[in-house]
């Protein structure tokens, strides 16, 4: 449980950071909140032979609107978002969902960055940012360029980003007002990853669904859309026949792995549950 | 008498003394990071050791490169089997008699089992440096199934034993057969099978877990090579035993080791053992003249040091239809991995697991074990138990269960019908223990008043139609637990380690201005030794407990005692502690007769002194006693006041207690909810209740984890797929029940204070009554037994075996 040796860098800039990453290569990686890179490297599951913090920079923390978006700095905290009334109000499922990250004292490190940039099917934002449709501004060599989340994640821990690019922020369109929404995450105690999770946003409009996105964690490689689910629910009013159909098109998508957390089976079943009842949920919650 | 004085209560709360809720004293250091742990400890040139450990479960070790670590900066030495061989320490004896590799020995037996161990200037140059050993294996075909280890071309895992016919406990059946262990009449026995109206038959597992102490296994070792003194520190829950093993195995002269337990952060049978980072520390140290620090992770303890259980246990029961238990019949199966290394005492090769006829009254028994190797760590170690009480009770609580479903009887009500009788005790179990004091019946019905059982019992029926009617995806099930533990091992008669008589040991020593010292034998890894020790000592020689300074895990200056697990030192040294200070009053009493120009038998005592019977304002305090000891004693007396006790108990104790859980299980997740959760403890004298209901609520959160869990889980090829805490079962604050605690007090005859132990029994009584009350749950649509751990996936898999689910 001891890293393996490493230098550290505090660049002070976003260029400076791409710069250091470019001239370090392979062996260098950008340092958020450490609440998945170091555990890593205390396991020597990664060797990085340079950190380069990224603490030291102004400008890339912190909540924002910007016209009809929502700007969250990549080294906004989990416990950032947990205290921005901005979120509470404008995106409350970003509040939800971060208060079944982890526990307090990781939260209080881990940056809504490094979550989405991990690339590790286990955490919680990335099939957040899926659903709610947003782009990460990604800042490298060759300039900035902005990647929707849905086209981000390739594989276990591959993502877009190219060698020595930054991910400086993340814009999430607002959602409508009135909208309902819901995180419903199954784990087997506080600190742990998702056995299964589904999170919900909707509009309703004469006590049917108008439009609806799903978003699947923990279920596969990658975080997951379910858009064919998301497609048989909007027009209905969420019968139970409704659901089950729904719950049956995201099992269909689901790859799970079979670990500590249950078989195969039981984490699609499982994953299933988890859309019925975030889809209950967030109609309950629609105005 | 002046008006202001304090009246007989005021004296006696000034004592803080027996049955007070005298706040911890140990805690001031405690929670303000003032502790003093093994790995504070930083000594001048402290050099670092670390184990390369083994991927395979089963190999050869074709060969070990050293040369690459050696470059390593900072990396001194890489000790491998080769080097222990010199000093004969490749191997070691293990507490259960066998003997076990200190480093792989040609070949490696389980998953990170050490393999060499690299000595550094710093723990990071050690780890850099076990990264650069080079090591050539060869995977062997692995054993991780108990049930397939005794098959006939099961690959040989102790080359080392190839031939013996028979080991520490009898002869062995098969090269990987450690001892079969018989109890019991077996003729009678099968004769009341035969009679039975009823019999239930059923393979009950408790699967292997592994304690887990906040503070993992570590030590430093020191060797002086001027005086030849060899000092240890480490986090050992029986110092003592730790020295004799020490000088036996490495041949130094006991007098000059030196066996230091300095504050231990948990220990729950973990740091009971002997294990190959101590070993390898103090050789280290040996070679190097400096001292060596080795300090476990998280990864390691849970891997690599003991684990516990791992029994599976064929149970029957033979009853007539009115339900009287005639016979009970158990087969366990006992995986203790690599190496026997269970910590028990040295005659018990399953411990006290003959226990197993629980709280009933059963005419007749038989009890037998066979011991098996596989490709795991060696253990297994008593995990907050005494000696396999736990798997005893969960045996035969999990089987009652069984029997009351089988008859359609309530599993309350069977065990009130079987319950031995309280005029009964002193009380022969037909597997040949006397059972001290109980009175079952009171606290059985106290816990069915208080949780008004009848009504939970309604309401359940209630549910279940609700379920059938597909009203809820709820199903609710409550779990009886009676147990009866057996603690204090243990009387000279029948418990030693390693041939030492299981005696505990008290030296107090009186100061002239009415304090002391009391040295002891045990150990205490958190259970607040310093509190309670020092309220003993203030009821029976009457000065406050604040006056009393408690000490233990020195060896040279503690008694030597066999420290503290198994429930042992309330029971052992608690009675020693009573018997030294009886001595003290004795010789007070002399003293106090002396000068109050009396007759001894003329003195009565009264909470805090002595007075003169019938003249009760001619008095002598214990205080001023104390002056008086160092000055004016009578003639032809020594001076001083100081006494000690090594107290060998005439018999075990035997607490009880009576818990009830109530648990709704969402069958479409698996997720459980502990609804209520009521902890009745008969733990005979209660020295410190607030002691008490935090050695419960501790105890209860180590059961739940277990049986909602908490697992050491293999997977085929005998990797270890639980080796964390994000894998194993460790609650926080937020799965934690809430816990209802309440007690009877039946005191034990046979100990000066009356006083049974009590820091194991919620674990022992807590797993059956959360098994039970997931079995209880399942157990309306059709299933008998399903093994824990319960977590959420496999009660999605109990419902949908049953067809509850999809
Ligand atoms: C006990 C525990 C439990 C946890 N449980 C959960 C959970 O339930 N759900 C969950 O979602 N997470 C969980 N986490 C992970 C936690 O949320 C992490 O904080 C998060 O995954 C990573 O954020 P970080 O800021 O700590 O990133 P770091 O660990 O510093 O970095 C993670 C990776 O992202 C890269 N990176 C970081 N920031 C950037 C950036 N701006 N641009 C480009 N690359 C970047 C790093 O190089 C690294 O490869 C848990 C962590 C722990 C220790």
């Amino acid at each position: 449980m001891i890293p393996g040796p490493f230098s550290y860098h505090r660049p002070s800039s976003v260029a400076d950071a791409v710069k250091l990453l470019v001239s370090l290569g392979d062996e260098a990686r950008p340092l958020a909140g450490g609440h998945s890179l170091i555990p890593m490297m205390k396991l020597r599951l990664a060797t990085p032979e340079h950190l380069v913090d990224l603490h030291g920079i102004a400008g890339i923390k912190g909540v924002r609107r910007d016209g009809s978006t929502i700007v969250i700095g990549a080294m906004t905290t989990q416990h950032d978002l947990l205290a921005s009334e901005m979120i509470s109000k404008s995106l409350p499922i970003l509040h939800e969902t971060a208060l079944v990250i982890a526990d307090p004292q990781v939260r209080y490190r881990g940056t809504v960055g490094g979550n989405v940039a991990n690339g590790d099917p286990g955490n919680d934002m990335p099939a957040l940012m899926m659903t709610l449709g947003a782009s990460y501004t990604l800042q490298g060599p060759g300039g900035t360029r902005s990647v929707v989340a849905r086209d981000f994640y390739q594989g276990a821990y591959f993502t877009s980003l190219e060698p020595g690019e930054i991910l400086t922020a993340i814009v999430i369109p607002a959602p409508a007002s009135g909208h309902g929404y819901a995180y419903e995450k199954l784990k087997r105690k506080v600190g742990d990853y998702a056995t299964a999770a589904a999170a919900v946003v909707l509009t309703m409009s004469g006590g049917k669904v108008a439009t609806c996105a799903i978003g699947l964690t923990n279920l596969s490689e990658t975080p997951l859309l379910a858009e064919e689910a998301a497609k048989i629910v909007i027009g209905t009013g969420l019968d139970e026949a409704t659901l089950k159909k729904a719950a049956a098109a995201a099992e269909e998508i689901m790859s799970p792995a079979a670990d500590g957390r249950g078989p195969i089976e039981y984490r699609k079943s499982v994953g299933g549950i988890m859309v019925m009842r975030a889809l209950k949920r967030a109609a309950a919650r629609a105005g | 008498m002046n008006d202001m004085a304090p009246t007989r209560e005021q004296r006696e709360a000034k004592l803080e003394g027996m049955g007070c809720k005298r706040k911890r004293v140990e805690d001031a250091r405690f929670t303000q990071g003032k502790g003093n742990y093994v790995d504070d400890l930083k000594l001048p040139g402290m050099l670092h050791g670390d184990f390369v450990r083994s991927p395979h479960a089963h190999a050869r070790v074709i060969s070990i490169n050293s040369e690459k670590a050696l470059k390593v900066p900072g990396v001194l030495a890489v000790i491998t089997a080769e080097t222990l061989k010199t000093v004969n320490l490749s191997w070691m004896p293990t507490l259960a008699g066998d003997v076990q590799m200190v480093l792989a020995d040609g070949k490696v037996l389980f998953q990170n089992q050490e393999v060499a161990f690299v000595v550094a200037t710093d723990r990071y140059a050690a780890d850099d440096g076990i990264n650069a050993v080079e090591v050539e294996y060869e995977a062997l075909p692995v054993v991780i199934d108990p049930f397939k280890a005794m098959d006939k071309d099961a690959p040989v895992l102790r080359e080392d034993l190839v031939g013996k016919t028979s080991g520490a406990h009898g002869p062995r059946k098969h090269h990987n057969h450690i001892f079969e262990w018989t109890v019991g009449d077996k003729d009678l026995t099968d004769a009341a099978f035969r009679k039975a109206d009823v019999t239930i038959k059923e393979l009950i597992s408790y699967h292997r877990t592994h304690p887990s102490p906040l503070e993992t296994c570590q030590c430093v070792a020191s060797f002086d090579k001027i005086n030849g003194d060899l000092t240890i520190w480490g986090t050992f829950q029986a110092p003592h035993v730790i020295r004799t093993v020490v000088a036996l195995i490495a041949s130094l002269p006991e007098q000059k080791i030196h066996v230091i337990s300095p504050d231990v952060g948990g220990g729950f049978g973990n740091k009971v053992g002997a294990y190959p980072g101590y070993i390898c520390a103090a050789v280290a140290s040996i070679v190097t003249g400096k001292p060596v620090k080795w300090v476990e992770d998280r990864i390691e303890n849970l891997t690599a040091t003991s684990f516990a259980r791992d029994y599976h246990m064929t149970t029957e029961i033979a009853a007539t239809k009115e339900g009287r238990v005639t016979g009970l019949r158990v087969h366990v199966l006992a995986d203790h991995g690599a190496f026997d290394a269970c910590a028990d005492p040295s005659k018990w090769p399953a411990g006290f697991f003959n226990i197993v006829t629980g709280s009933y009254d059963f005419p007749t028994a038989h009890l037998s074990v066979d011991g098996i190797y596989t490709n795991k760590a060696p253990g297994g170690v008593a995990y907050r138990c005494s000696f396999r009480v736990t798997e005893a009770a969960y045996c035969i609580e999990r089987g009652m269960d069984i029997l009351a479903q089988k008859l359609g009887m309530d599993p309350a009500e069977l065990r009130l019908k079987n319950f031995i009788k309280a005029e009964q005790f002193p009380y022969h179990s037909a597997l040949g223990w006397e059972y001290d004091s109980g009175d079952y019946h009171t606290a059985m019905k106290m816990m069915m008043e208080t949780v008004k059982y009848a009504d939970l019992r309604k309401e359940q029926a209630a549910k279940r139609e609700a379920f059938r009617r597909g009203e809820t995806r709820d199903i609710m099930g409550l779990g009886v637990s009676f147990f009866t533990e057996i603690v204090g091992a243990g009387p000279s008669k029948n418990c030693d380690i390693l041939g030492i008589a299981m005696f505990d040991s008290c030296e107090i020593r009186l100061h002239p201005t009415g304090a002391g010292i009391a040295r002891v034998g045990s150990k205490s890894t958190g259970q607040g030794h310093e509190t309670t020790w020092a309220q003993i000592i203030a009821t029976e020689i009457g000065l406050p407990a604040d006056n009393i300074k408690v000490e233990e895990g020195n060896t040279d200056t503690a008694p030597y005692g066999l420290g503290t697990y198994g429930s042992r030192s309330t029971p052992v040294a608690g009675a020693a502690i009573a018997m030294a200070a009886r001595k003290i009053k004795a010789k007070a009493q002399m003293i106090a007769a002396y000068r109050l120009e009396v007759h001894e038998d003329d003195l009565e005592w009264d909470i805090d002194g002595f007075r003169v019977k019938g003249l009760p304002e001619k008095t002598m305090s214990m205080k001023d006693i104390c002056w008086a000891a160092y000055n004016s004693v009578p003639p032809g007396m020594e001076p001083g006041l100081e006494a000690v006790s090594y107290y060998d108990p005439p018999n075990m104790t035997y607490p009880f207690g009576a818990y009830i859980c109530v648990m709704d299980i969402d069958v479409d997740t698996g997720v459980y909810k502990v609804r209520r959760f009521y902890a009745l403890d008969d733990c005979g004298t209660r020295i410190n209740p607030m002691i008490i209901e935090g050695q419960v609520h501790g105890g209860l959160t180590e059961a739940f984890a277990i049986a909602m869990g908490q697992e050491i889980r293999y997977d085929e090829t005998g990797n270890v797929v639980t080796g964390s805490f994000m894998d194993f079962f460790m609650p926080t604050a937020v799965e934690t029940p809430h816990w209802e605690t309440d007690f009877t007090v039946t005191p034990s005859p046979h100990h000066p204070i009356g006083a049974k132990g009590v820091g194991e029994s919620p674990n022992v009584g807590g797993v059956p009554a959360f098994s039970n009350a997931v079995n209880d749950a399942f157990s309306f649509l059709g299933s008998t037994h399903i093994q824990m751990p319960h977590d959420f996936w496999r009660n999605w898999q109990a419902a949908k075996r049953l067809g509850a689910v999809g």
